[in-house]
């Protein structure tokens, strides 16, 4: 089973992709020259201070808001493993695993977490923080396809017979 | 036992007589939009797909709206990506500055009763005041639908929403399907449909549920649903054929869960910064300086909007502290609130009127706010940071409060 440990970014709830990247940088031409604008609203230097491997941990409805499928891109391009929440709004559900961004959700963990501090994901079965355990299910089939081919570009290519 | 509208729609798409909540499918779909913002990334994703050609030309419409006019020297690379697509692809649907993309899919016609409509903007939803089951999806997703004309999606669960009655003199649509927000929280309704009826929802226009339908996705729902009526049949310029006219909930069927209102007990609200389920009867913020008022958006920026907004200012001034900026949703709107007069009173009240498009709602151009400032506005999300800068606060309001405040410069009760 997928293993992978990384340092925790605590959010609240409801952070909507307005927060995650406000609509004034969308134009800009690539998520590279984005990201650096990522969490601008509510914590400027956020984007600045994650590290590669780095975990996102938040509260309910997390990606609420608008369709925009830059929020899961500049959430990956930022290094971010995985996003760990209570809920996760619909169609930045779908955009994040249509990037291969892993999306975890869990009711627990965000009440007893702490930022800076470490956790332990084992993808599909657990999480672990202080010694406590915090379970997480697993992906319905046709969603674990999905990130299995790699994203929905890399499906459709496998698809069209290019991959 | 019996069916919601939203899996009536479902298992006649996919040829099947019931499906149930829960079920993953595929379906097929009978329109897409694409709007400016997010077309360059569209077209780079459909190619990478490797895909060669669109599934259906004649299904597909492209919009530019949140970028016209261009405000940003490097707006315009959109304009060209998009027509280069359209071009190379056989597309014919394209608007480039005809309005909001919302408002064009029914207005122009191709969005109709019982059809399954995707688009690259959470405020998708906003079709299902004729009665479709439209939702928003990023644009990886939409470069696939584009290439292969379907979808898989997850039936919803379906809120069964009833108001009956008649709403008081001053209270709008706007006001209702800001109280559901409220009452059902901003992810109340994630992953489920929201299917409104009542004798209140039958009198209302179908700009009054495009209002509703618009605001779905704030309570997070996939889509919202209207039944098709003869006002529909008008709207959409058709006769409704047997299935559209089988589009409304069973008395049998199965609801996750079931609001009543009564419209007479309903009163104007706010939706205060910056959740859009934090709602307050405008009463109990009476009193509060503003500096801005925009009436507009897909949300509120149609002609019974204008109309409304109109009959309040006309004959007087606008408060020299406010600006009022009033955007038309549409070219169509625009030219029918000049036809019927509401512009040119709106004009002579001061206010300053906008080109239709997007720009002001989604924080880019045409009246962008500074820390400190308030804006009572009518369209459908007030973020942090959503309309300028993130010690903006926004206040979201039906057009009648909207029209109400910009006279006294704060916010007043009807």
């Amino acid at each position: 089973m997928e293993q992978f440990s990384g340092k925790v970014w605590v959010l609240g709830d409801d952070i909507d992709t307005d927060i995650i990247i406000p609509t004034e940088y969308l134009a800009l031409e690539t998520i590279e020259d984005m990201k650096l604008f990522g969490f601008r609203p509510l914590r400027p230097e956020l984007a600045s201070q994650i590290g590669a491997g780095d975990i996102i941990v938040a509260g309910k409805n997390f990606g609420c808001g608008s369709s925009r499928e830059q929020a899961p891109e500049i959430i990956k391009a930022l290094g971010i493993a995985c996003v760990v929440a209570r809920s996760f709004a619909r169609i930045f559900f779908r955009n994040s695993i249509n990037n291969g961004l892993l999306l975890i959700e869990q009711p627990d963990l965000y009440g007893d977490i702490k930022e800076g501090d470490t956790i332990t994901v084992t993808v599909n079965q657990s999480i672990s923080y202080r010694g406590k355990q915090y379970p997480i299910t697993s992906l319905p089939e046709n969603l674990v396809e999905i990130i299995k081919a790699g994203g929905l570009v890399k499906a459709m290519r496998k698809r069209n017979g290019l991959e | 036992m019996g069916q919601t509208i939203i899996e009536k729609i479902i298992a006649h798409n996919i040829g099947r007589e019931t499906v149930k909540p829960g079920e993953i499918v595929t379906v097929k779909v009978d329109r897409v939009m694409i709007h400016d913002i997010f077309i360059p990334f569209v077209a780079d994703k459909f190619e990478e797909m490797g895909f060669t050609r669109l599934w259906d030309a004649d299904k597909a419409v492209l919009v530019y709206d949140h970028l016209v006019p261009a405000s940003q020297l490097d707006d315009t690379r959109h304009f060209r990506i998009g027509d280069e697509f359209a071009k190379k692809y056989g597309m014919k649907n394209v608007h480039r500055s005809d309005g909001i993309c919302h408002q064009l899919m029914t207005e122009a016609g191709y969005v109709k009763p019982g059809h399954v409509v995707f688009g690259t903007d959470s405020h998708t939803t906003t079709y299902g005041c004729v009665g479709a089951f439209s939702s928003g999806i990023g644009y990886t997703e939409m470069a696939s639908v584009l290439g292969t004309g379907t979808m898989w999606i997850r039936v919803p669960e379906t809120i069964k929403v009833e108001i009956n009655g008649e709403l008081p003199p001053g209270v709008m649509s706007k006001d209702i399907i800001l109280r559901l927000i409220g009452d059902l929280g901003a992810d109340g309704a994630t992953y489920r449909a929201l299917e409104f009826s009542g004798s209140a929802v039958d009198g209302m226009t179908v700009a009054s549920r495009m209002a509703m339908a618009n605001m779905a996705i704030e309570a997070g729902a996939k889509c919202a649903l209207f039944t098709p009526d003869h006002k529909t049949a008008e709207y959409c310029e058709i006769e409704l054929d047997e299935f559209q006219k089988s589009l409304t909930g069973d008395g049998d069927a199965l609801y996750c869960q079931t609001i009543s209102y009564q419209a007479e007990e309903m009163v104007p609200v706010l939706a205060c910064p910056s959740q859009v389920d934090k709602i307050r009867p405008v009463s109990e913020l009476a009193g509060t300086v503003i500096d801005q008022v925009f009436i507009g958006s897909c949300t509120n920026g149609r002609l019974e909007d204008l109309q409304a907004a109109a009959e309040i200012l006309k004959g007087k001034r606008v408060s020299p502290f406010v600006k009022l900026i009033v955007t038309p949703a549409s070219r169509k709107v625009y030219q029918e609130a000049v036809a019927c007069g509401a512009i040119s009173i709106i004009a002579e009240a001061g206010a300053i009127i906008t080109h239709p498009g997007c720009g002001l709602c989604c924080g880019r151009a045409g009246g962008i706010l500074s820390d400190g400032e308030r804006v009572v506005a009518t369209n459908n999300r007030n973020f942090l940071g959503r309309m300028g800068t993130s010690k903006v606060e926004i206040f979201l309001a039906s057009p009648m409060t909207a029209a109400v405040c910009a006279l006294a410069g704060k916010i007043t009760h009807a």
